[in-house]
This record gives C-alpha cells, structure tokens and sequence, in this order.
C-alpha cells in the first residue's frame, strides 16, 4: 500500500510504484477531474502539482509521491472562487473544458513566481498545455486578470 | 406586482386530473434510474413536462434538454437559450439537461455546423409551444381568455389585474393543456429577445473551472473493466494468431478478447485486433504491451502517401471526370492574353481531439446502456444493430461532454468496440483510446491534389478557368468500392464556385482509399479552398492588382449563383434550400469588405512582412481571413490574424467569437505542421511530438468581427472560420518573401 496525501487528504492505494500519479488519481482514487491527453508528457492535460511543483502526471511514477503533497484541480477551489477561477469564467476560456484542468494548474504554478507575467513569460510557462480548441488568447488574458486580482488580494492582506 | 401562490393540492383540484396519470405533449418512456449522477433521463414520465424538451419542476424551476452534443462548439447552451427565449424562462431557473440518443429529436449527429442553422426555428417553436400551454393554464386558472395573460420571466401574469403566478406553480395544469397548433403559435419580436443573440456563459463553466466534468473518459460503473486494444495498423489487415500469456501475468489484466475481423467496407465496425481488459487503465495499458500479435496486413500493407500524391497527380492529367461546365474553355484559354497554372496538394489529416475516443458500454435487464463522447448518439444506436443484429432500442445512448471532436466522435467505432466487449465478458466495460490509436487509426482527412488553370485577357480580368480535384472520397468508409469524390464533397468549395467567369470546366479524378477516411472540421473545403484562394492571389499578382481587387472583380455582379443551371453541378447547399440560404455574391463580398475596411492589409511593411487574405462560403457562412506573417532567416511567425464571419442570425456572439478564434488556430496547425504519412500501410506519426498542433507560442493575436448580425437566417459557425486561413498564410508570406508554397504545410519550407 502507498499512502498518498491528496489535495491534503491522506490516502493509502494498492498500486505499483510505477503506476503514473494520472491513473492512480483517477482510477484508484476516483479524482477525475485531471484528464488524459497523450501520455507521453506533450500536451500538459495531467497537469497536478507535486510539492508545489507543475509535473505531468501521465509520466509521473506515485513511487516518487509518497512523502510529498499532491495538489490537483479539485483542490484549487471547489466552490470556483478562486481568482484564477474567477478569471477562467470572466473571460469565458473553455471551450470543450477538456484541457482547462492542465492549464489552470499550470497557470497556478506561473503566477505563484511571477506576479506580473508578460506576453513572453506567460507563452514560455504555458506552452506545454496544449488546448486543441484554441482557448490561448482567453487563456493569456485570463492568467493576466487572475495575476491583478492576487496582486490585490495579496495587498488587501 | 401581486403574485398567487398556488399549491399543488389547488392545483390538482382545480383540473380535476389528480392521479389520472393523463400525459399531454409528450410520450412517455419508462424511467431507469441512472448509476451515474449527472446522467439525468430526460424523457420521462415528470407530470410537469411540456413536450420532450421542456420539463417544468414544482420548484420553478426549468428543466430543457439539448439534444445535441457539447464538443466546445457552446450549441449545450446556444440550444436552450433559443427556447428558454421563446418560453420566457428565467435563465437563472433553467437547468439543461444532455438529451439521450433519440430520433424523436430529430437528426442529432452533431456536425456539419448544424445545431443552431438547423433547429433554429423549430426551437423556438418548442419554446414558443410550452409558453402557450402555461399561457392557457393561467387562463384557465383565473377564467379569462388568453389573450389576457402573459408569460415573463418565469412567471404568467394577467394584464387586467396584475396577479401572477409561476410557471412551477402552473406546470402540472399546463402539462394536461393539449399540444397548441403550431399555426398558431405566436412567436417574440427580435427586439424582445432577452437571450438569443445575447453572450450568455456556457452551462458547464463552473464544472469545467473546478474538474468537476464527466467526459467519455470520466464514466466509472462498479465492477467496470477498462480495455485497451491492439488494432492492426493497416486496415483489413487481420489477426492471424497471437499470445495473451505475459499479457494475463500483469497484475490487474483480467481478459484478452480478439475483436472481429474488419469488413470490407469499414463503415462503424471496430477495427481488427485484441483487446486487453483489465481493473484499471494503466494495467489494461501494460497487458497490451506485453501481447504477442502474428498479423496478416494484407494488400494495403504496399500503401505509401507519397506515391498515391503522384498517382493523383497522373489520374487529374490522364482520365479526369467532368463535373460541371460553363461556356468553352479551349476558347477561353486561346483568346487570353496569359495562362497560369498550379498545383496544390494538401495532405492526409487527423483530429486529435484532446481527449481520445472514449466509451462505456454495460448490458443490464435487456438493455445495453452506453456513456460515451460521441457526436451522434443516434448513430451508436444504428451501428449498434447493424453489428450486434439487436434491435437498435436495445442501446441507450448517454452523451457525455466531448474533450473536442472535430468529426472524429461522429464515427461509432469506438463504441461498437465496448458493446462488443461487454457482450462478451457480461461486465461494464470502458474502451480506452490513447494518444496514439486517436492519431494512428482514426477516420482520415482524406490528402490531396487540386490543379488550377486560368486565363485572363488584356485588362487583368479572367476569363477562363479550368479546375481539377483528385482524393479518395468519405464515401468509400460507407462503401469500399466508391474511389471518386462525391457531389456532397465537391460542393464544399469546388464546384459551388462563387466566381463569375466566362468558361469554367471543373473535373474529378480517382484515387483509393488507403485508411479509413472520415470528415474533419470544414472537411473538403480545407483543401478546396487552399486552392481556390491561393491561385486567386497568384492571378492578381500575374494582373498586378490588389487580391482584395482581383476576388471582387471576379465576384462579378451580385447574384444569387445556382450551381445546377450554370454549370449542371447539383449543389446541395450544406443541405439547405437556395430559398432559405442563397449563394450571394453581395454577402461574399461584404464579409471581406467588412474586414478589409479594418485591418491595415495595405499598410508599409518592414521588410520580410506581409498580409494575405482569403474568403469563402461554406456550411451556409461567409468568412473572410486576414494574416500577417514575418519571415526571417527560414523562421515564420504569424503575428496577427483577423477575420470577420456573416453567419446570418447570432444566438451567442460569445460563442461565435470563441469558434472563430479556434478555428483560425486550428486552421493555423494543418497549415503550418498538420500532415499525416503512411508507408507501408502504416500511419508514421503517432503523438504529439510527431503530429504537432499549435501551442501558445504560435498564436498570434486574434481579432474576430461579426457581421450582418441579424439579417438573414443563422449558418453554421463551427466549421467555415477553417477553410480561409491556410491559404491566407500561403498568400501573406508570397507577400513578404515572393516565394508561392502549395503545398502544406508549410514546416516543410520554414520553421514555425
């Protein structure tokens, strides 16, 4: 058994070490909202966070997870108030919504470093997201308004 | 306002109906309860429903159904803001509802940009019906004619005193009111609309912002099997033996099961191979990799794309077939005063949606229920049957959200192959694709070769004009024998010329499908208009005229075209009537107009920049495209594309704009990088890193304007931003560097 802290819940799974963090989440764990998009770490649609960092969990071992923190989509906000949440819906992003779980969590991972990301900041962090649909120019936007809001949020306190 | 509040008690009272199980405006199915959550059945015997789309709960609340899919293209939400309009619903109070595959539906193949062109009146109608029956209702409650009472926002209020009453508290009256007469229908002036053309969020935001969507690949059911299946890589290839031992020594694997052989002509069946099934995906995965297949690859396995591209080429000089006509064009090409010709090919192509086909099958109680991301539930229904000789009332259809589809979750393969396995091991079974059976083994853009003739007399004007078109035909995935393009491929761009020239011949040539071919965003009109717009753009710099100049002289007059008495084309119009959606010059040229009157397309450029534009019509829209290009040491950037669509009517203008700002990326990756090889029968790309589309450092800003919002009947709008974009690229980059490509994409010439 692997014990697994998830979104700061402890779980303990019956899986190999080199099972991929993606399929022990969704399913040994039922976590489905991080997606499958290639497996091979091209497109960025199992984007979670392991120790605060972006990884891609379709090629990810859980052997390497666990003593460390595993953040996923469902963790950010369910009640979808956070801010980059709050930008993602402002500016209407989704398109087939498939993707958006990949690039949320990787858009968490840019502002977390960078307060105020340029064009060319937001391009380099993102483009190993691949949205298909063609959501980029919603998504730079949305990253940019979600950076305005936590730099206020973050004065506020 | 004074508002009644009526209980349910009066209510039934009041009509007199308690318990007399009475259903009005819809026929009833037998409810089964769903093992998943968020499939709601929504045809169902609810005493408050108003006919099979509009369902009124006590709570006041609405319940509409899209009988539709949702790929991303917004019609989950286009669809219910058409009649919650026309019903005058509160859109806080309605809740959608995905429709299950149902022909009472109507046709629900969700492709062709059609939810909104098609349904749009008859929508409304739905809208406008239910509305009549809470209407009457009301009437009938307070005893006054129904002309005066009135429903707004949810509620019917009556014009003489002011009382109102909600539709939650009228529902189980007005559900025993008979169907009203579609004559007599009244229908909401445009300036009254409160939804349509207005940019209301889609349905799902908040499930997609918080990981809370279920798509085909999200269906969990207790005791499920999840399968991965080798398939033959070359098709009609065939399983001649295989080992499962390693495979059934991975921990999890449970059963491997050998699929059917693949028939001659394709059609939906699964595709020959093995399947391994097992707890989870990643064992399923792992059971695979370690089969032993002996394959028989049969006569395709000599197949190559590149020899098929010369073999194409031969068949348009050699023996090509005519398929329309207009004057004479030996005469046309010996009076002109100068002769061009092209030849542009465009190669084989693969969706890649982001979410691979994905389907759950499960036979329970005489019935075989099936969750899956496909684009035509009715369609699983009917090759169901065709495969398992049940009934097709056997399969229950659940759509579930689709991680995109672009045509590929049209196809019903992939849930042939889970019915298939569920039969077989009596378990829920789910069919997992991955990355690399999505872009090895789908249903093709089908590649190919246009050559393109004109001549122009002494004014730069031309005259004459000879086209030929060679690929093998979608036709032949519903028939192996069909080896020409069909009329319905032909009329997407080809042969429903807009141009008005004095001599047209337009020919076909042959060529064998290699792959299963299918239908992917825009479809023909990719290639078709890659050529037509490109070899415009050749002939305005051979009459040293602007391209803007050389597509409105050639417009001609504005007219409405019939293809069938020009050129004796018979043009099917994306399936409408000419009456309804005439091919107009006037709005051809009023789209690029719009967007050249916007964007600085004659502005001074530095030195390796250009802009390149291009219009067409497709699926009963016009689009116009606007690119601008840089060129530098063998490197090409798009920086800016705009573009501008006339769509007719609007429903969600938000909605439209994101379409049209995906389908100039997607029409920038088949562009710049999409192409598909296959050598020795075998597709040669498998993933992303082979088969790339465009990421976030390739997209250039995007402008989109919507014109003539209101003034004709709504088109399609998922499709028709495609098929401008390559060749505005093509054309802004002869413009920055005077080199012509013709060929895509254009990776092959510089980098991207």
């Amino acid at each position: 058994m692997i014990k697994l802290n998830v979104n700061n819940e402890m779980h303990e799974v019956d899986a190999p070490d080199d099972m991929p963090i993606l399929w022990v989440l969704r399913d040994l764990l039922n976590r489905k909202g991080t997606k499958f998009g290639c497996g091979i770490g091209q497109c960025g649609a199992c984007t979670v966070h392991v120790n605060g960092q972006p990884v891609r969990s379709c090629i990810t071992p859980v052997g390497i997870a666990k003593n460390a923190k595993i953040a996923t989509i469902e963790g950010v906000d369910p009640k979808g108030e956070h801010p980059i949440q709050i930008a993602w819906k402002d500016n209407n992003v989704p398109q087939c919504g498939y993707c958006q779980s990949g690039q949320i969590m990787s858009a968490l991972t840019l502002l977390e470093n960078n307060t105020n990301p340029s064009d060319e900041d937001i391009n380099n962090h993102m483009s190993g997201n691949i949205c298909r649909c063609g959501t980029y120019p919603r998504i730079k936007k949305a990253i940019k308004d979600a950076a305005v809001a936590m730099a206020n949020n973050a004065g506020d306190k | 306002m004074n508002t009644s509040k009526l209980s349910r008690r009066e209510f039934l009272s009041y009509a007199g109906i308690a318990g007399s199980g009475l259903l009005l405006g819809c026929s009833s199915l037998t409810s089964s309860k769903s093992p998943l959550p968020k499939f709601i059945e929504p045809v169902d015997n609810d005493p408050q429903r108003l006919n099979i789309f509009v369902a009124i709960k006590p709570d006041n609340t609405v319940e509409i159904v899209s009988h539709r899919v949702e790929m991303g293209q917004g019609s989950k939400t286009g669809i219910p803001q058409i009649i919650a309009d026309e019903l005058e619903a509160d859109w806080n109070q309605v809740n959608v509802i995905q429709g299950l595959g149902d022909k009472r539906y109507g046709n629900q193949n969700t492709d062709g940009s059609t939810s909104i062109r098609k349904f749009y009146d008859k929508l409304r109608e739905i809208g406008a019906s239910a509305r009549t029956m809470l209407e009457q209702a009301a009437a009938d409650y307070w005893k006054v004619p129904v002309e005066q009472v009135y429903a707004k926002n949810n509620r019917v209020i009556n014009k003489n005193t002011d009382k109102s009453v909600t539709f939650g508290d009228l529902a189980e009256l007005a559900s025993k009111q008979a169907l009203p007469d579609v004559k007599t229908l009244r229908y909401k002036s445009p300036k009254d609309f409160n939804y349509i053309g207005k940019p209301v969020p889609v349905v799902d935001l908040h499930d997609m912002v918080t990981g809370n969507t279920t798509f085909g690949i999200d269906v969990d059911l207790p005791n499920m099997l999840v399968a991965s299946i080798e398939r033959c890589p070359v098709i009609h290839g065939q399983v001649k033996s295989f080992d499962a031992s390693a495979a059934l020594k991975v921990p999890g694997v449970v059963d491997v099961i050998q699929m059917p052989a693949t028939p001659e002509t394709v059609l939906f069946f699964p595709l020959a191979g093995v399947a391994v099934l097992a707890t989870n995906t990643w064992a399923a995965m792992q059971g695979r990799k370690a089969l032993s297949i002996e394959w028989d690859l049969g006569e395709n396995q000599s197949y190559d794309s590149d020899e098929a591209f010369k073999a194409m080429h031969k068949t348009l000089e050699k023996s090509p077939e005519v398929v329309g006509k207009k004057g004479d064009i030996s005469k046309g090409f010996n009076a002109a005063k100068k002769v061009i010709e092209a030849e542009y090919k465009v190669p084989y192509l693969a969706h890649a949606p982001m979410e691979p086909p994905m389907a759950t099958a499960w036979f329970h109680d005489d019935i075989c229920e099936i969750w899956a991301c496909v684009q035509n539930p009715q369609a699983v229904m009917e090759h169901a049957e065709k495969m398992t000789k049940l009934p097709k009332e056997t399969f229950k259809v659940q759509p579930t959200l689709l991680g995109g589809g672009f045509g590929r979750k049209s196809k019903t393969d992939f849930t042939n192959e889970a019915i298939f396995l569920a039969d077989k091991t009596k378990k829920p079974v789910k069919v997992v694709w991955s990355r690399e059976d999505d872009i090895q083994l789908g249903y093709f853009h089908a590649g190919a070769v246009q050559t393109m003739k004109a001549g122009l007399d002494d004014k730069g004007k031309i005259t004459t004009w000879h086209q030929k078109t060679a690929y093998p035909s979608i036709g032949s995935t519903f028939n192996h024998q069909a080896n020409s393009p069909a009329g319905f491929e032909l009329g997407l761009g080809f042969a429903d010329l807009a141009y008005d020239f004095d001599n047209v011949l337009m020919e076909k040539g042959q060529a064998k499908a290699p792959v299963r071919i299918g239908w992917m965003r825009s479809v023909c009109n990719i290639q078709q208009s890659f050529a037509l717009n490109s070899f415009l753009d050749e002939a305005a710099h051979e009459a040293n005229i602007t391209t803007e100049n050389m597509i409105l002289n050639s417009l001609g007059e504005n007219r409405n075209v019939n293809h069938e008495q020009v050129y004796g084309f018979k043009f099917n119009n994306y399936g409408e009537k000419l009456k309804r959606h005439p091919y107009s010059t006037e709005r051809y040229k009023n789209v690029l107009t719009a967007l050249t009157a916007k964007t600085p397309i004659n502005e001074k450029l530095p030195k390796g920049q250009g802009w390149g534009i291009a219009v067409h019509r497709s699926f009963v829209s016009y689009v116009s495209v606007a690119t601008k290009v840089e060129v530098k040491d063998g490197h090409l950037t798009i920086k800016e594309v705009h573009c501008a669509i006339d769509c007719g009517l609007g429903v969600n203008p938000d909605r439209i704009k994101s379409q049209m700002e995906g389908a100039m990326l997607f029409g920038l990756s088949l562009a710049l990088m999409g192409k598909i090889d296959i050598k020795s029968g075998k597709v040669v790309q498998s993933n992303f890193h082979d088969y790339p589309v465009v990421r976030m450092n390739q997209a250039p800003e995007i402008v989109v304007h919507l014109v003539n919002e209101t003034e004709n009947a709504p088109g399609g709008v998922g499709e028709p931003g495609v098929p401008p974009v390559a060749p505005s690229i093509a054309n802004a980059i002869f413009a920055a560097t005077g080199k012509r490509y013709r060929e895509l994409p254009l990776n092959q010439y510089l980098s991207v």
